[in-house]
């Protein structure tokens, strides 16, 4: 559960791309965001707004212009991704992006887990160890530890990339649409399991999605965006009482025009 | 054919598969063509020449590796720190290599080794008069690609190996993970050109000469077996397809001492290994397009109302 500490202080950043070009375009001024340790977070915006720009800012893919990001106390604003990354962990709409096809599951697992120096490998107590998390998805992956992940559906590669992404508990779970490319059975599925994961390991996490209902049914708060900005964000009791209708009035009403967002979802299917 | 000349054929084909095991590294793992094979195969080979030359055959290979090392990680901080192609940093390593190859065999672009000892001849002398003085060389090359083998097959288990590999396979994955692309990179090149400079350093002291073209066309020739190995073995496991890119190298300069002995001219193995290289390569590519190219030609043919 949330307590009062922030795991993520993100403190008036700018971000503007192509500066000075004509296609110029400034994405983000003086753009501010508390996050508490525990906080699950679902974000949903007009196209544009700003939100996987903001996830490839506390990720550290683009450095900001301007502002400071701070993670867990520690100022991580010009730390490049791949130092981020071990605090930070991260799924993307495309399943295919979080492992690598060619490796088995055993091989891909052994990276996420990270255990020991560079020339140490895998012992047996660590994939009994892997076979036994892997258990844990309810998909029978734990009889498939040689298989190259390139075998896998969509939807089993996507937890598997989340398992990977959690498997050290990271302070910060990005989670960009993740359940977005699969069909509706199976995205259930992964938002089970990623609400599972993050209960258990008491993550804070960012999750961006187009379906409002999940938005407001996941999580303990949740942010609207629009032009770079943050125009809705409710949390706690205030939430609870919600519908979609609701938060569209709102958003209507704090960014004077309608939401926008070609694939959103009002209502589960 | 004979069986001295079988025999040349699988140690040729056996220091030549040392140079295919680092494109096996560098190309197949970590997903990058590197073209300062050719060049890094005569640094390997005129550094060991030179240090044997001085009378310390023990150290040449070490002295070859270390060289081989050096030429990689140049290579390889090119492409990942200054900003220039993978292909480029490549070619350019290669055309600098020239010089300084000529350089360290003193401005000659020939250093002849007939009086030297090298790890063979101190291996023949060590085995003479013994049941195995005639496979002295074979035994030398085969402890040589042993060592090889077995490294990659440990080296691709450890973490840094696994790292190397997710890089060639899912940069996506890897921009989004804590791998770090530039040290997988430098460090991947860094081992497999260690080997290609031993492979070079081998194939000197078996011929106990050392040329200036001695690795011309090594990067075609080798892929050409990586390619043949990878017919057998593509998605197996790591060390099955070490043993298959074995086996590519192996067939491979046995086709072409056949080819010989049919008449076919040395100067031809250069084209051969080109045509091999663009066959693997281009030929699952065509297949693949095949079915398009069909459909097109019949909708030229039958007008658009085909469907």
């Amino acid at each position: 559960m949330s307590d009062d500490r922030l795991m993520l202080d993100i403190r008036h950043i700018y971000k503007t791309f192509e500066p000075g070009t004509p296609g110029e375009k400034k994405v983000f001024e003086d753009f501010s965001l508390q996050i508490k340790k525990g906080d699950f977070i679902t974000i949903i915006g007009s196209n544009g707004a700003g939100k996987s720009t903001l996830f490839n800012l506390i990720a550290g893919s683009f450095l900001t212009d301007k502002g400071q990001i701070i993670l867990d106390g520690e100022d991580v604003t010009m730390q490049p991704d791949h130092i981020r990354a071990r605090a930070i962990g991260r799924l993307f709409q495309d399943p295919l992006k979080g492992s690598a096809p060619g490796m088995t599951i055993e091989e891909n697992l052994a990276l996420a887990a990270g255990k020991g120096g560079w020339l140490s490998s895998v012992g047996k107590a660590q994939k009994k160890e892997f076979r036994e998390r892997i258990a844990l998805l309810g998909m029978g992956l734990e009889d498939r530890m040689q298989h190259p992940v390139g075998l896998l559906s969509g939807g089993q590669r996507q937890a598997l990339t989340l398992m990977m992404a959690t498997y050290n508990a990271p302070k910060v779970l990005l989670l960009d649409e993740h359940t977005a490319a699969l069909d509706p059975a199976t995205s259930e599925k992964v938002m089970e399991i990623t609400n599972s994961t993050v209960k258990d390991n008491n993550l804070t996490c960012l999750m961006i999605t187009h379906n409002m209902e999940s938005a407001l049914k996941t999580g303990n708060r949740t942010l609207m965006m629009s032009d770079g900005d943050i125009v809705v964000d409710v949390s706690g009791e205030k939430r609870s009482g919600l519908k979609v209708d609701d938060l569209l009035g709102m958003f209507s009403k704090a960014s004077g025009r309608t939401l926008d967002n070609d694939r959103i979802l009002l209502k589960d299917n | 054919m004979t069986l001295a000349l079988v025999k040349t054929a699988i140690e040729l084909g056996l220091i030549s598969s040392i140079t295919v095991l680092a494109l096996f590294l560098s190309y197949s793992m970590l997903n990058v063509c590197d073209l300062s094979t050719d060049g890094c195969f005569t640094f390997g080979a005129s550094v060991g020449a030179v240090v044997a030359i001085a009378g310390y055959p023990y150290l040449s290979i070490i002295a070859a590796m270390t060289a081989g090392v050096l030429s990689g990680f140049i290579t390889a901080f090119l492409q990942t720190k200054m900003g220039v192609d993978s292909l480029l940093a490549g070619i350019v390593v290669n055309t600098a290599l020239y010089s300084v190859n000529i350089a360290i065999m003193g401005g000659a672009s020939l250093l002849n080794m007939n009086k030297t000892v090298t790890v063979f001849t101190m291996a023949e002398n060590a085995l003479s008069g013994s049941s195995l003085a005639d496979l002295s060389k074979l035994l030398i090359i085969l402890i040589a690609v042993a060592i090889v083998c077995l490294f990659q097959r440990f080296f691709l288990k450890t973490k840094i190996g696994l790292a190397i590999r997710a890089t060639g396979n899912n940069p996506d994955m890897v921009r989004s993970s804590s791998i770090n692309p530039v040290m997988t990179t430098i460090v991947g090149l860094c081992v497999a050109n260690a080997f290609t400079g031993l492979s070079g350093c081998l194939m000197a002291q078996y011929q106990k000469s050392v040329n200036i073209d001695i690795g011309t066309g090594m990067v075609t020739i080798a892929l050409a077996s990586l390619l043949i190995g990878n017919v057998f073995c593509l998605h197996r496991s790591i060390p099955v397809r070490i043993v298959g890119t074995l086996l590519g190298s192996v067939i491979f300069r046995f086709v072409y001492t056949v080819a010989l002995r049919l008449k076919m001219p040395a100067y031809m193995l250069k084209l051969i290994s080109s045509v091999i290289v663009i066959l693997a390569i281009s030929g699952p590519y065509l297949k693949s397009r095949l079915p398009l190219m069909l459909r097109s030609l019949k909708h030229k043919k039958g007008g658009a109302m085909d469907e």
